[in-house]
């Protein structure tokens, strides 16, 4: 069916190998006392588009989960996506209670949450951020869905974010591709983008993962996530939010345990947004939701070029094999639907292709920083095109590759390696012209005017 | 009335300059932190000399905290007169325009800087005497017009003992002998001649004192119109074409005159377009390229986005941000600017002919087309001497008339342009496109604008070379012994010491390669890329219609031959310059060739440097461009360490002259407003928007759709 199928190719490296859902956790810390491990979804039985595995707070039997499955829409439950070192809250995700329009309650969905609440040892009050606009999340009753309600939940706040739904982002796109392609609008250039809104929507996402991110690290209180289903906007803030106060996820392979994670196992509709393989897709279900989340962290990289271990390079070659079905990591709609179709077995995973050629997609200029929370600016001011992936196929657009700026650098570390080298046999040399003082040592003349071009 | 209630008060003094005088000062200031809208900022002294605002921090003992980047003569607090750009007062919560006589004082002032700084200051505690003195003091002093001899300039330079160092590279362009050393370095002497026929300023006050002109130019011809009609000499291309301005006869009424003057101009152009002369192209800049009262008013638009008074207002103009960008026309102004200039190299480089530049003055836009063509065409331009006697050439001795334009005296705002200033934002958007190729940094740029305003350099501070001549006598017999000497703003050492100065210079600038001694006569101007384009290379049979707003008055009326080819014909589309444009862009850089802007939409971006440096919401910690500049800087230093282990293994070895790095301590986390940032506290809380955008009106129906169209109602068990 798809070319994944039969593609041969073959890497020295296995991008399959790259996420281990155990592993990630127990890279976490988890389980431990508060939050343990529950196979209840092991067979999907629980909920088919979520992973086997999923972390949910030690105080809620399997029995609880099952109850609050039924008030969540497509069972997608409540569950640990990070829990913060220090403070100990956390970050949960779900979908929307099935309020309606009667606005109906469930005692253990209230019950459920309040035990998250209290799972941190804090006694603030869970804070849920509903991705919609709030016009759209009371809309959302009248076909049974809806938002947490103050009554229902005395002891959470609600806020809610207003990003907009998948059709709003896809005719945003839409947009953006005609003021690119054939030709870039000249003139009115500005607010030919400014009326695309692409970037305003982007400002908005990276507003509510801030907002998810900071509530979480300096206001210490447990956050939980929903949209409609979860699957959409609920992943671009939760794996934002991680990105930003997790700086595993900014290294290469941290990066594929993100999207492997939050995306792909929590069941971001891959095949519906995209369209893969189906000539009579509807166009209503496609929308370029994973692309907006790596425009954001495209947007993140630019404004701190020095804290993320991949390139733009990285984030293009995924955004490629997005569209491009020649790996398997990005087919189907579920974890479920992946495994029935033996993906991991019968295609290759994309990380192989990068993981076996890391150097490609690493940016020199990355310096590790553990524990510190990035924050981007959500300002117009700092947010640009990303012109080298929209506009990439514009040959009056082209941006120098390589980038001059990074040449330089790659020239100054080679060129200190070379000295160190230099250095250590010359150190080597010197130590045995003491004891054979008549030997003379090579001129320096040839380094030193090297150097001095240089600078 | 005197008695003082408790002596709290550290006797805090300003520090003056030579020949600064403190005119009127105010105490128990208090002097807003620009951040967060909270009302958070120190008390101290505010102070008003000849020279500049000056706000004295009561408690500023901590000063281990000494920035890295620091200008001596202009420190953090300190706003120099001219740098002043709009003063307000706040009554009642309302804001007003302080300029001439007040009736009453305000409880807050607000002083808004032409380097876009903006400082609060609340004067609420202050003594009501003291409100009146300061406050009318600064108004005064700041905002009325002046003498050009009480600028600070002069009492500086009578001054102070005046020992600057002469190891300057910067041609002045003072001198016949660097007029004729620059006509030696382009190779334009075959052509051209420089003239000593305005001595004594006999021509015009307006020109400079020795300037250069086609040899077959006569002297008769320069003295009879003031030099206008002239065409003056800018530069001249490797391959013989020159670039050429000249001052245009303003519009005669009287129709004897026109038709003389008409002559006149067919005289010149007919030797001018002869061989062995190029073919001649012109190009009235004044009807090409947008007025300056459309730059003005630009500008001033422009600059008002960025004058932002807290954190409600940065949010608020950010929801609209690109158009409020658009609406103020000035990227737009910059991209025609860079268009004009790529099509004048393109005569210059592809068709081989002369441009000649024409503008009332020509002192204004023909310094920004002639310095940009030149910044692109010759790479000697892109070093800091280069640039800096470029600016010298074009624009201080070119007479560019800084004193009206910049509307230092506040004589009349008529005249008032930001056309130099236009010039540096359009560099800037070369350097930010190929920063390898410019020996200067952007931080060079943004100081360089801040010193339009330092009136202790001569630079920036008079309309003419004449103009400066004459006033540079001192005033007759008073005191003076010999004639004032003025500084250049060239030498930064004035401003910046050493370690600040290393931020000028760009690490990444990839210099020429040095030729040996025996080919550098040849080698040395050539261009290391030759543009190939077989259409227009074989004969110089032009594209024609090139310039397309050929509108020129003086043009209609020429006979010549080899120009009249281009009259005729300018309906043709300007292909020539597509394809030289996307040609070039097709190869890779060659960072000592010619070097062309990129110009389509995205690509003309805001200089956040200059412009966002002082807004703390714009601020990102540990980010920007800088966090990489300084990784390269940190590997700078440490190669150069590694080059002294080196030198002293070879203990013999002659230990080389390196350029100084700057060393910046703790990379990681420098704000991305450094190196001017003020406040580079590590704050914990990100900044978020206040006020968001909402409004989708045009796609209401898709707004208020579900994502999925399934009615959950009925999954529920």
């Amino acid at each position: 069916l798809f070319f994944a199928f039969v593609n041969e190719e073959k890497f020295s490296e296995n991008g399959w190998m790259v996420y281990n859902p155990m592993s990630e956790y127990r890279r976490q810390g988890l389980p431990n006392e508060r939050w343990r491990v529950t196979f209840i979804n092991e067979h999907y039985g629980l909920c088919d588009t979520y992973p086997s595995l999923l972390v949910v707070p030690y105080n809620a039997t399997d029995d609880d989960l099952k109850k609050v499955a039924a008030f969540r829409s497509r069972n997608r439950i409540p569950v640990l996506s990070w829990i913060h070192p220090e403070t100990q809250a956390v970050i949960m995700r779900c979908s929307q209670p099935l309020v309606g329009m009667s606005g109906k309650r469930n005692k253990d969905d209230e019950r459920y949450l309040d035990i998250i609440r209290e799972a941190n040892g804090q006694i603030s009050k869970l804070t849920i951020y509903d991705a919609r606009p709030s016009v759209n999340a009371v809309a959302n009753k009248a076909t049974g869905g809806g938002y947490e309600g103050e009554d229902a939940y005395p002891n959470a706040e609600l806020f809610f974010l207003d990003i907009h739904n998948i059709h709003v982002m896809r005719e945003s796109l839409k947009k953006l591709k005609d003021i690119v392609y054939p030709n870039v609008e000249e003139s009115h250039w500005l607010s030919s983008l400014e009326s695309t809104h692409w970037l305003e929507h982007i400002k908005l996402v990276l507003t509510g993962a801030i907002q998810v991110a900071d509530k979480v690290s300096s206001g210490r209180s447990s956050v939980l996530v929903h949209c409609s289903d979860g699957w959409d906007r609920t992943a671009q803030l939760t794996s934002l939010a991680m990105l930003m106060l997790d700086s595993y996820y900014r290294t290469i392979e941290g990066f594929e345990v993100l999207v492997q994670k939050e995306w792909i196992s929590f069941g971001h509709k891959f095949a519906s947004r995209i369209g893969h393989g189906d000539k009579n897709h509807a166009d209503a279900d496609r929308s370029p939701i994973f692309l907006q989340f790596i425009d954001c962290v495209w947007q993140m990289s630019k404004q701190f070029p020095t804290a993320f271990e991949f390139n733009e390079q990285f984030l293009i070659t995924i955004l490629d094999h997005l569209y491009s079905c020649r790996f398997g990591t990005f087919l189907y709609n579920s974890e479920f639907l992946r495994e029935k179709e033996k993906v991991s077995e019968k295609t290759l995973s994309l990380w192989s292709l990068i993981n076996s050629e890391k150097s490609k997609y690493t940016n020199p200029f990355y310096s590790k920083e553990l524990n510190r929370a990035l924050y981007p600016v959500a300002s117009m001011r700092h947010l640009e095109l990303w012109v080298n992936y929209y506009i990439r196929w514009n040959p009056r657009i082209r941006q120098q590759q390589p980038n001059p700026v990074e040449q330089r650098y790659m020239e100054l570390l080679a060129l200190r390696d070379d000295y160190i080298r230099r250095l250590e046999e010359l150190q080597i040399t010197n130590n045995s012209k003491i004891s054979n003082s008549s030997a003379s040592s090579t001129s320096p003349s040839q380094m030193v005017s090297q150097v001095q071009t240089h600078f | 009335e005197i008695h003082i209630k408790e002596p709290i008060e550290k006797e805090v003094n300003p520090r003056l300059l030579p020949g600064e005088l403190l005119l009127c000062e105010a105490s128990t200031v208090y002097k807003y932190m620009q951040e967060d809208g909270s009302n958070r900022g120190t008390y101290g002294k505010l102070v008003c000399t000849n020279f500049k605002i000056s706000f004295l921090d009561d408690d500023s003992a901590s000063d281990d905290n000494e920035p890295q980047f620091k200008n001596k003569i202009v420190g953090e607090n300190d706003i120099t007169l001219q740098c002043v750009d709009q003063i307000y007062g706040v009554y009642d919560e309302k804001k007003k325009l302080l300029t001439g006589q007040l009736r009453k004082y305000p409880e807050k002032l607000i002083i808004y800087c032409k380097d876009l700084r903006v400082f609060n200051f609340c004067l609420r505690y202050t003594k009501e005497e003291e409100v009146k003195r300061i406050v009318s003091g600064i108004v005064h002093h700041s905002q009325t017009p002046k003498l050009l001899k009480r600028l600070f300039l002069f009492s500086y330079a009578s001054a102070a003992p005046n020992n600057t160092d002469g190891r300057n590279q910067t041609v002045m362009f003072e001198t016949l002998e660097d007029w004729r050393d620059e006509l030696e370095r382009t190779k334009g002497n075959v052509k051209y001649k420089t003239v000593t026929t305005n001595e004594g300023y006999r021509v015009s006050e307006k020109l400079p004192l020795y300037f250069v002109v086609p040899i077959c130019i006569s002297e008769e011809s320069i003295l009879k119109y003031e030099g206008r009609g002239i065409p003056i000499w800018c530069w001249s291309c490797h391959n013989g074409a020159a670039l050429l301005k000249m001052s245009a006869f303003p519009k005669e009424q009287d129709d004897s005159t026109s038709q003389m003057q008409k002559a006149f101009l067919d005289g010149i152009y007919k030797t001018i377009s002869k061989p062995p002369y190029e073919l001649l192209k012109m190009d009235d800049l004044s009807s090409s390229l947008p007025s300056l009262q459309d730059i003005q008013t630009a500008y001033t638009r422009f600059k008002q986005l960025f004058l932002i008074d807290n954190s409600t207002d940065f949010w608020a103009t950010d929801v609209k941000w690109f158009s409020l960008l658009e609406s103020t026309n000035w990227l737009e102004i910059i991209r025609r600017v860079l268009k004009k200039a790529i099509e004048v190299a393109e005569c210059l480089e592809i068709q081989h002919t002369n441009v000649l530049l024409i503008e009332e003055s020509a002192t204004d836009l023909c310094c920004v087309i002639s310095s940009l063509v030149q910044v692109m065409m010759d790479s000697y331009s892109r070093t800091k001497s280069g640039f800096q006697s470029l600016i010298q050439k074009e624009w201080v001795i070119g007479g560019h008339g800084f004193l009206d334009r910049c509307n230092h005296l506040h004589k009349s705002e008529k005249e008032e342009a930001p056309v130099f200033l236009l010039l540096l934002n359009c560099i800037w958007q070369l350097v930010q496109q190929y920063p390898p190729a410019f020996e200067f940094t952007e931080t060079y740029l943004t100081v360089l604008s801040d010193s339009l305003y330092v009136p202790i350099f001569s630079t920036f501070f008079f309309n003419s070379q004449h103009q400066r001549d004459t006033n540079k006598s001192g005033e007759s017999l008073k005191t003076q012994s010999g004639p004032f000497r003025f500084l250049t703003v060239w030498d930064w050492s004035v401003q910046f010491d050493p370690k600040a100065q290393a931020f000028l210079n760009n690490p990444l600038y990839a210099e020429k390669p040095k030729p040996d001694k025996s080919q550098r006569k040849t080698a040395r101007f050539k261009h290391q890329r030759q543009l190939s384009l077989p259409l227009t290379q074989a004969k110089p049979s032009p594209k024609r219609g090139f310039f397309r707003e050929e509108t020129d008055h003086l043009i209609k009326n020429i006979l010549g031959k080899r120009i009249g080819k281009f009259i005729n014909s300018s309906d043709e589309p300007p292909n020539s310059l597509r394809e030289f444009y996307d040609s070039w862009h097709s190869k890779p850089v060659d960072y000592h060739g010619l070097l062309l802007p990129r110009i389509d939409g995205p690509e003309i971006k805001v200089w956040a440097q200059r412009y966002l440096r002082w807004i703390p919401e714009a601020q990102l910690h540990g980010g920007g461009t800088i966090a990489t500049a300084a990784k390269i800087l940190d590997l700078m230093e440490e190669v150069q360490s590694l080059q002294v282990k080196m030198d002293e293994e070879h203990s013999q070895a002659v230990s080389g002259d390196v350029h100084s790095v700057p060393m910046l301590r703790n990379s990681a986390r420098l704000s991305s407003l450094f190196p001017f940032a003020l406040l580079q506290r590590q704050s914990v809380k990100p900044a978020l928007p206040t006020s968001t955008w909402k409004d989708l009106e045009d796609e209401d129906d898709l707004v208020k759709r579900d994502d999925e169209f399934v009615d959950l109602s009925g999954d529920m068990l």
